[in-house]
């Protein structure tokens, strides 16, 4: 018995109906990832799905924004050509304000140089850096997020802090091999432990969507002030302490804001500081290494010249000497990959 | 005798497949980090006029499964938690074809009204949605700054509704 002749042969399903079942089926669907895919794990997680995405939409997406690059740069030209006159000024100006701080900077430096040499500070080692462009961008209430065009294979991991020459702009949340995504400061699900610069209080710079991401959990008695700088306080290990974020400033709403210093120009060349944590300043061997390990356990006493050996108090001198022989010697050279 | 009409049926490809190819192509472009004049570029969604439009046209199987596929691919380009574009979409397809026989045939200021609910409706449940996962609630200003020009969309939708509402005589 063919199909039709069957009991289904004259049963029709009106076609809303189907276009209703479809979108049910599908608002189901899209329900189960969103439940899978929760908040905190989207930022802390490389999703091969996302990864693999990325790798692929990054270069597509340089294609589509050719034209639309070259008229961000004429505008630029443009501008560059009617303001040049009143640019120049300002640069001049700037120049001379400036020059008395770079004498003193020279001069700050060479004695903090001296201080940490005499001190014996273990400063941190200088952090390599990797150059990207950033290639696509959102910006919407619920992510802010950028697409940059250097990845695992120039070296940059997951938790990398980027930064451009004003500044913080996020870090890194996923790799491929030639793109990386970055969170930017201003994202929801973006916390970065920061001080205020003047009075070393801590805070946590929460972004929320907007320009200005807010402070809270902020530490003290009257710690911020309007205009004070915000540095990262490199709390947590996460990102180097001391990279400048922003200026304070009171929100709308009354509460802390910062204005964040990667906003005085267009994020289009970021560097990402490939730093870890800060076990990479250290020896891991050294960390991984079981406490007094350098100490070597006491001989084995030797019964028949104990009394010989025991000290008298007439032989006050000899115990050092003695004792010299089991302390722990200090290393020779300090290891490898080891601070200075 | 009588004579067969021939039926004349706009298929599949010129009233979804395309629109969400375009609409693709034209969310890409606004993701290009670039500021022109010192503004930067909006950033709409940009398929909510598909999701307005498409139940309107004609009811369909295949534009669910199509705004599902570009809710995602909006969750991915611009890191959103997966599915929330999508869900998004799909609540504004869902109540327009809900109410698709009182919409049909509107005057074009009525469409704008329930294109403007349906679209403060979405962002309203991912503005709820995102504060509970994040635990952490988006600036209104910001929120705004998504919703205006979502808004401004509309002719889009309009000519799109325009374009295809007879592409099938037996729906109208």
């Amino acid at each position: 018995m063919a199909f039709r002749d069957g009991p289904f042969e004259n049963l029709k399903v009106p076609v809303a109906w189907t276009a209703a079942g479809a979108a049910a089926v599908a608002i189901g669907a899209a329900v189960m990832l969103l439940l899978a895919d929760s908040g905190s794990a989207r930022a802390q997680t490389n999703n091969p799905v996302r990864s693999g995405f990325e790798a692929t939409v990054g270069p597509v997406n340089g294609v589509f924004a050719w034209p639309v690059r070259f008229v961000g740069q004429v505008s630029d030209n443009v501008r560059g050509y009617f303001f040049a006159v009143s640019e120049n000024r300002r640069l001049k100006r700037r120049i001379a304000e400036l020059e008395p701080w770079r004498d003193q900077a020279i001069a700050l430096k060479t004695i903090n140089a001296r201080y940490e040499a005499m001190l014996g500070v273990r400063t941190e080692p200088p952090v390599p850096l990797a150059t990207g462009r950033s290639i696509s961008d959102s910006r919407g209430p619920y992510a802010n997020a950028r697409l940059i065009d250097v990845g695992s294979a120039r070296g940059v991991r997951i938790g990398n802090p980027v930064i451009t020459e004003h500044g913080l702009v996020g870090r890194v949340i996923g790799t491929s091999s030639n793109v990386s995504r970055v969170l930017l400061l201003t994202d929801v699900a973006s916390q970065t432990p920061i001080m205020v610069d003047r009075t070393d209080a801590r805070a946590i710079l929460k972004g929320d969507g907007s320009g200005n991401p807010r402070l809270e959990f902020i530490r003290g008695e009257n710690p911020v002030q309007v205009g004070d700088r915000i540095l990262t306080s490199g709390d947590g290990g996460g990102i180097p302490r001391g990279i400048p974020v922003g200026m304070a400033a009171k929100g709308v709403d009354g509460s802390w804001r910062v204005k964040l210093f990667n906003d005085r120009g267009p994020i289009d060349y970021v560097r990402v500081m490939l730093f870890q944590d800060f076990g990479q300043l250290t020896n891991p061997e050294a960390l991984n290494a079981p406490p007094l390990a350098g100490f070597n356990t006491a001989p084995p006493p030797d019964l028949g010249a104990a009394p010989a050996a025991r000290p008298t108090p007439a032989q006050p001198a000899a115990a050092p000497a003695a004792r010299a022989t089991t302390a722990p010697r200090p290393a020779a050279t300090p290891p490898a990959g080891a601070p200075r | 005798m009588r004579r067969a009409t021939a039926v004349r049926v706009v298929g599949p490809w010129s009233w979804i497949i395309l629109p969400a190819l375009l609409s693709m192509a034209a969310t890409l472009l606004l993701a290009t980090p670039v500021e022109v004049f010192g503004l930067r570029l909006p950033q709409p969604i940009i398929p909510m006029v598909l999701a307005f439009a498409w139940p309107l046209i004609r009811p369909s199987m295949l534009a669910p499964i199509v705004l599902l596929l570009l809710g995602l691919f909006l969750d991915l380009l611009w890191r959103q938690p997966l599915g929330l574009a999508a869900v998004s979409l799909l609540s504004v397809y869902a109540v327009v074809l809900l109410s698709r026989s009182f919409l049909m045939g509107q005057e074009t200021s009525v469409l704008f009204v329930w294109y403007s609910v349906g679209t403060l409706l979405a962002f309203i449940l991912t503005y709820v949605i995102v504060t509970l996962q994040a635990a952490n609630p988006p600036s209104v200003l910001s929120w705004l700054a998504s919703v205006v020009p979502t808004l401004l969309l509309f002719p889009f939708a309009d000519r799109l509704i325009e374009r295809f509402e007879d592409g099938d005589v037996r729906f109208r």
